[in-house]
C-alpha cells in the first residue's frame, strides 16, 4: 500500500539512450534516460508517451493525484476502497467486464493506493492498446452510472479482507498502523492508516463516492503514461480518440499540511502473537526529492545494506544479538519518514532488556556517524549499488511507465531519471554526516517496541 | 495493491516464446476506425497479434565440458549470469533435509582468498549482485552486473560458485540464523497452512513432506563436513550449466568465461542426484485443523499430490487452472472475492517438480465465514469437473498464450525461463510451440484433465485458524472427516 524506496525496482525500456562519459573516467558512467513526447489534452489530461519494442507489449499506467491524505477523518481508507471500486465496470463496461475483457486480449491490471496518489495499471499486448484507453477513459468519464450501494458493499467486504490478511493476521502487522498514528498528530493527513480503519469503511457510502469522484477523479488531476512497443503517432491519436469525450473538471487545490515535528521520544510497547522481540525507531525526514532525501536514503544503506553496512555488521554478524536490521528512508510528498526496524534472536532475557541493549547499540553507530563522516569507500559502495538500481530500473516497461508518473507528478519531468542519480552521485561524506546530525535526534523520535504476548 | 500478486504471476512461469498468428488473429475482429465521438457500444478488439521474436539462445562449451548459453539483450549495458547445478532440495539425503539450501547459503561466506566481510566488501564496492539460492531441482549462483564491471565480477562470481570456504564459525553463525528463521515460522499463519498442507500430503518420509529449509533437528545438527560433502559431489561441471543473457556479444565473452571457468574440473564419475519416488497419493478427503486462537482469518489450502513438470498434460493443465484458480477471473476468485466477499483473493496452482509436486487451492477468509468459504471452494472443485464455457476457455487461453512475451522483457525474467529449460532438460522448441499448444486445448480437454487432476473426495484440507469459532461449523458443514493437528507435528 506504501512504497519504501523510490529507487526500488522501476524499469524503463528499449529507446532509452546510454552514452558513456569520457575514457578518462575510471568507471564509466552510463547516462540513463527516457525520452518521452508529453502533451495535455483540451479537457486537462496530461499524456505521456514513450517508445520500447523489447517486447511486443504495452503499458498503460494512470495516476491520480489523489491518496489517503486527501481523505476526511471518520471516512479513512476511502482513497483505497474506491481504488477497488474502480474496477467494477462504468458506463458502458459492465461488472466483471474490465477484467475480462483484458484478460481475453492477453493481458493484467492492478491498482495501488499510497498517501499521495492512486495508481492503475495495465500490461498487454500492443495491439490490445486501444482496448486499455478505452477501459481507463470510460471509468475516468463515465462511472458514476453504475455505482449502486450493493457495489460499494461488495469492495467493502473484500478491503476489510485486505486489513485482515496484510495487518491484523500478520505478524507485527499492528506496529505499522500504530507508527503512523504516533507520528502525525491527528489533524495531519499522514495520521491514519492508507489501508483505513475498520469502523470508517463500515461508514462509506454511495454518496462519498460519487463526491470522491467529482473532485479528484477529473481528467486535470490525472497523468496517463503509455510505455512500450507503440508508434508515438498512431498512440497519440488512439489517445485523443478514446479520451475527447472525457469532460474536464476541478483541479483541486494542492494538500496542505502542517509541519511536523516531534519534541521529544515518543514511547508504547505493544505485544503480538510473535516469537521474537522487535524494535521499531522512527524519525520525521525531509520530503521527497527534497535536499536530504537522498542522504537519508543513503544513510540507510550505510546502516544496514550488506554485511559491511554499520547495524548489521555489528548487530547480526558481530554480537548475533539481532536477526534481521534494515534502516530506510519511506519518502513521500509533505514529509518523509526515516525508520530503523531490528528484530530480536531469541534470549532468555526480558523483551525489554534484550530491546534496550539493542537500542543502545543503534544508538552508538548514529552518534559514531555524527561524529566523524563515513569513509569514502564505504560511501562509495552505498553509491554504486545505488547506480546499478538505477540501471536495472530501465529494463521493464510496466515499472518504467509508473517511475515516469512518479517523476511527473513530483518534478514536472517524466525523464528524471540522469537528475535523480545525480542527487545521489553528488553526495560526499561530510554531507551523511551532516544529514545524522539534522535528522537522527535520540531524544525527538519514536520508539515502538512490540513484546510476544496476547495481541 | 488490489490483486493478491504473485499468485497469478506464477502461473505465468511458463508462459513461452511466439506470439501464433493464425489461431489468435482468427479469434479476433477488425480495430475500430478511429472517428469524432469514440463508439463506447462495444469495446476494441485487439489487432492482429505481433511475433515475438525471441533472441537465439548461442550454444558453446568451455574446455571442461560446461555448456554456455548466450542470449544477447542489449537495451541495458547489464549482463545476468546464472550458474545452474542440477542439484536441489530434492537432493538432500534422509534426515538431512535443508542441506542443498545451507549448502547454498555458505556459499558467499567467504570464498577464494577472501572472508566472509572482505567478500561482501568487494561484491558491494563493484555495486554487483551475487545471489546464491536453491529449489528443489535445482542450486544457482546468479550474478548481476552492469557491463562495466563484468571483468571484475566474473572471478568473484567464479570463487563464490567453485572455492567456498565453508568456516566453521560461519557455518555456526548461519546455524543459528536459520534455526531464529524457523521459529518465525510460527508467527505466520499462512507460512504454517503451507506447511502443514505439504507434511499431510506428503508426510515426513518424502522429501516435500518438509519445507526445502529442512526443520529444526535437521538444520540443528548438520555439519561442515556434510556441507562440504554436497558441494564436492554436485558442484562440479559435469552437473553444472552456464547462462549468460544481457549486452554481451558471444565471442567476445566466451574467453573471459573460459578463464575464470574452464579450469573447474569433474572430480570422477557422475554421480547425479537420485530422482525422487513419487508419494503415495493422499487417501480420502480428510480435514485437518490447527489452531490460531483469535486469529481474525482462516488460512485454507485444499489439495493433494499433482503433476510432474513432464506431464504431458501441461498445457491442458496450465488452461483448466486459469479457469479454476489462475487468473483474476477464474472461478475461485470470483465467487470467494468478488462475489462472496468472504476473502481479499483465492487461487489455485500446480507446483511442477521434477517429480509431482502439489496441486493446491489456497485464501485467506474471514473467520466467521470459514465454513461457508470451504463449501464454495468444493462447489468449484465440483463444477471444474462438468465442460467449461465456450467464453471462459477462450479468455483462459488467450490471457496464457497472448500474454506471454511479458515473461521475456528483461534479463532476469529471460534467464528465468531458460533456465526452467535447463533444469527440467526440456527442448528450447518448447517456447515456440507454447502458443499453438495452449491454443489447441478444447473444452473436452479440460474436462478430461479436471476429471482425473481434481478429484475432491479425495483432497486434504488444511485451515488455520480460531479454532474456538470456527471448528463447530465445520464439523457442522459435514464436509468430510476432522482431526485436529498440532503445529509441532507438522513441523517437526
Amino acid at each position: 500500500m506504501t512504497k519504501a524506496r523510490i529507487l526500488a525496482g522501476f524499469s524503463l525500456p528499449m529507446a532509452l539512450v546510454f552514452a558513456l562519459t569520457p575514457v578518462s573516467a575510471q568507471q564509466p558512467t552510463p547516462k540513463i534516460s527516457a525520452p518521452y513526447e508529453m502533451f495535455t489534452l483540451p479537457n486537462g489530461l496530461t499524456v505521456i508517451l514513450h517508445e520500447d519494442h523489447t517486447v511486443p507489449m504495452v503499458s498503460v499506467n494512470v495516476w491520480y493525484h489523489v491518496g489517503s491524505a486527501r481523505e476526511k477523518f471518520g471516512r479513512t481508507g476511502f482513497a483505497h476502497l474506491f481504488e477497488h471500486i474502480l474496477f467494477e465496470g462504468s458506463r458502458n463496461v459492465k461488472e466483471g467486464d474490465f477484467d475480462n475483457l483484458l484478460e481475453a486480449a492477453g493481458g493484467f491490471n492492478n491498482g495501488s493506493t499510497t498517501t499521495d496518489r492512486t495508481n492503475y495499471y495495465e500490461s498487454l499486448p500492443a495491439n490490445a492498446l486501444d482496448l486499455a484507453l478505452f477501459l481507463e477513459s470510460d471509468r475516468m468519464g463515465f462511472l458514476l452510472d453504475v455505482v449502486t450501494p450493493q457495489l460499494v458493499d461488495g469492495q467493502r467486504d473484500v478491503v476489510k479482507n485486505e486489513r485482515r490478511q496484510s495487518y491484523e493476521n500478520a505478524p507485527y502487522g499492528a506496529a505499522n498502523v500504530r507508527i503512523t498514528e504516533l507520528m502525525y498528530p491527528k489533524e495531519h493527513p499522514y495520521h491514519w492508516p492508507v489501508i483505513g480503519y475498520m469502523d470508517d469503511l463500515s461508514a462509506a457510502t454511495q454518496d462519498d463516492v460519487k463526491e470522491f469522484f467529482t473532485r479528484y477523479y477529473a481528467p486535470g488531476n490525472a497523468s496517463l503514461v503509455i510505455a512500450g512497443a507503440i508508434n508515438p503517432a498512431e498512440a497519440r491519436k488512439k489517445v485523443e480518440h478514446w479520451f475527447s469525450d472525457v469532460k474536464a473538471g476541478p483541479r483541486p487545490a494542492p494538500v496542505v499540511a502542517p509541519p511536523v515535528e516531534l519534541t521529544s521520544v515518543v514511547t508504547e510497547t505493544l505485544t503480538d502473537n510473535v516469537q521474537l522481540p522487535r524494535l521499531y525507531l522512527a524519525w520525521h525526514s525531509p520530503a521527497q526529492f527534497q535536499p536530504g532525501d537522498a542522504e537519508m536514503d543513503v544513510l540507510a544503506g550505510l546502516l544496514t545494506s550488506g554485511k559491511n553496512s554499520r547495524l548489521y555488521k555489528r548487530l547480526v554478524y558481530d554480537l548475533q544479538l539481532v536477526q534481521n536490521i534494515s534502516a530506510f528512508q519511506g519518502s513521500a510528498a509533505l514529509g518523509s519518514r526515516f525508520q530503523i526496524v531490528a528484530t530480536a534472536r531469541p534470549s532468555t532475557n526480558p523483551p525489554a532488556e534484550v530491546l534496550a541493549k539493542i537500542k543502545a547499540i543503534i544508538d552508538e553507530e548514529i552518534e559514531k556517524l555524527k561524529q566523524s563522516p563515513p569513509e569514502a569507500r564505504e560511501l562509495q559502495r552505498v553509491l554504486n549499488g545505488v547506480e546499478s538500481n538505477f540501471l536495472n530500473s530501465m529494463q521493464q516497461s510496466l515499472a518504467k511507465a509508473d517511475q515516469m508518473n512518479a517523476y511527473y507528478f513530483a518534478t514536472g519531468n517524466p525523464d528524471y531519471f540522469q537528475e535523480d542519480l545525480a542527487r545521489y552521485m553528488a553526495l560526499q561524506p561530510n554531507d551523511i554526516q551532516a544529514a545524522a546530525r539534522r535528522w537522527l535526534s535520540t531524544d525527538r523520535r519514536l520508539e515502538l517496541s512490540v513484546h510476544p504476548g496476547k495481541k | 495493491m488490489r490483486h493478491w500478486g504473485n499468485g497469478v504471476q506464477r502461473m505465468r512461469q511458463w508462459v513461452n516464446g511466439m506470439i501464433g498468428m493464425g489461431a489468435v488473429a482468427m479469434l479476433l475482429a477488425l480495430p475500430l476506425a478511429a472517428q469524432q465521438a469514440p463508439d463506447r457500444s462495444k469495446a476494441p478488439a485487439p489487432g492482429p497479434a505481433a511475433a515475438l521474436d525471441l533472441p537465439a539462445i548461442q550454444k558453446r562449451t568451455l574446455a571442461n565440458g560446461l555448456p554456455v548459453w548466450i542470449v544477447q539483450m542489449s537495451k541495458v549495458p547489464v549482463v545476468q549470469v546464472n550458474l545452474i547445478v542440477r542439484a536441489g532440495a530434492s537432493a538432500d539425503p534422509a534426515g538431512k533435509y535443508g542441506l542443498s539450501s545451507f549448502t547454498s547459503a555458505m556459499l558467499d561466506e567467504g570464498a577464494g582468498t577472501r572472508d566472509a566481510l572482505a567478500l561482501a566488501d568487494a561484491i558491494e564496492y563493484l555495486g554487483i549482485s551475487i545471489s546464491t539460492g536453491s529449489s528443489w531441482d535445482s542450486s544457482t549462483v546468479g550474478l548481476f552486473t552492469p557491463v562495466s564491471k563484468l571483468d571484475d565480477a566474473l572471478p568473484l562470481m567464479a570463487d563464490v560458485a567453485l572455492r567456498p570456504m565453508f568456516s566453521e564459525t560461519e557455518v555456526e553463525r548461519l546455524r543459528q540464523e536459520r534455526l531464529t528463521s524457523l521459529l518465525q515460522q510460527r508467527d505466520n499463519a499462512a507460512q504454517l497452512a503451507t506447511q502443514g498442507f505439504a507434511r499431510l500430503v506428503y508426510g515426513p518420509r518424502h522429501r516435500y513432506g518438509t519445507g526445502a529449509t529442512g526443520n529444526t533437528a535437521s538444520n540443528g545438527e548438520m555439519t561442515t563436513s556434510e556441507i562440504r560433502s554436497f558441494h564436492a559431489q554436485y558442484y562440479q561441471p559435469q552437473h553444472a550449466h552456464l547462462l549468460v543473457v544481457g549486452d554481451v556479444i558471444a565471442d567476445a565473452i566466451l574467453p573471459k568465461l573460459e578463464k575464470t571457468f574452464g579450469g573447474w574440473k569433474n572430480a570422477g564419475a557422475a554421480a547425479a542426484p537420485p530422482a525422487l519416488g513419487t508419494a503415495t497419493q493422499h487417501g480420502a478427503k480428510q480435514i485437518y485443523l490447527i489452531d490460531r486462537p483469535g486469529a481474525p482469518q482462516s488460512q485454507i489450502r485444499i489439495g493433494w499430490i499433482g503433476v510432474p513438470r513432464n506431464t504431458p498434460d501441461y498445457h491442458v493443465l496450465e488452461v483448466m487452472n486459469t479457469v479454476l484458480g489462475g487468473s483474476f477471473t477464474s472461478r475461485l476468485n470470483q465467487n470467494l472475492r468478488e462475489r462472496n466477499g468472504y476473502s481479499y483473493g483465492a487461487s489455485s496452482s500446480f507446483d511442477m517438480r521434477m517429480t509431482a509436486g502439489p496441486f493446491v487451492a489456497s485464501s485467506g477468509v474471514q473467520t466467521d465465514k470459514t465454513a461457508e468459504a470451504l463449501r464454495e471452494f468444493f462447489n468449484e472443485f465440483d463444477a471444474i469437473r462438468r465442460p467449461v464455457t465456450a467464453d471462459e476457455l477462450a479468455r483462459a487461453k488467450n490471457y496464457l498464450a497472448l500474454g506471454f512475451p511479458a515473461g521475456f522483457e528483461t534479463t532476469g525474467s529471460m534467464a528465468s525461463q531458460i533456465g526452467e529449460l535447463i533444469v527440467h532438460g526440456l527442448p528450447e522448441a518448447t517456447f515456440k510451440e507454447y502458443v499453438g499448444k495452449v491454443l489447441a486445448v478444447t473444452a473436452a480437454d479440460v474436462e478430461r484433465a479436471a476429471k482425473q487432476y481434481v478429484q475432491p473426495d479425495r483432497f486434504a484440507v488444511i485451515v488455520v485458524g480460531d479454532l474456538a469459532t470456527i471448528e463447530q461449523p465445520i464439523r457442522a458443514a459435514n464436509l468430510g472427516p476432522v482431526r485436529v493437528v498440532t503445529v509441532d507435528e507438522i513441523l517437526k
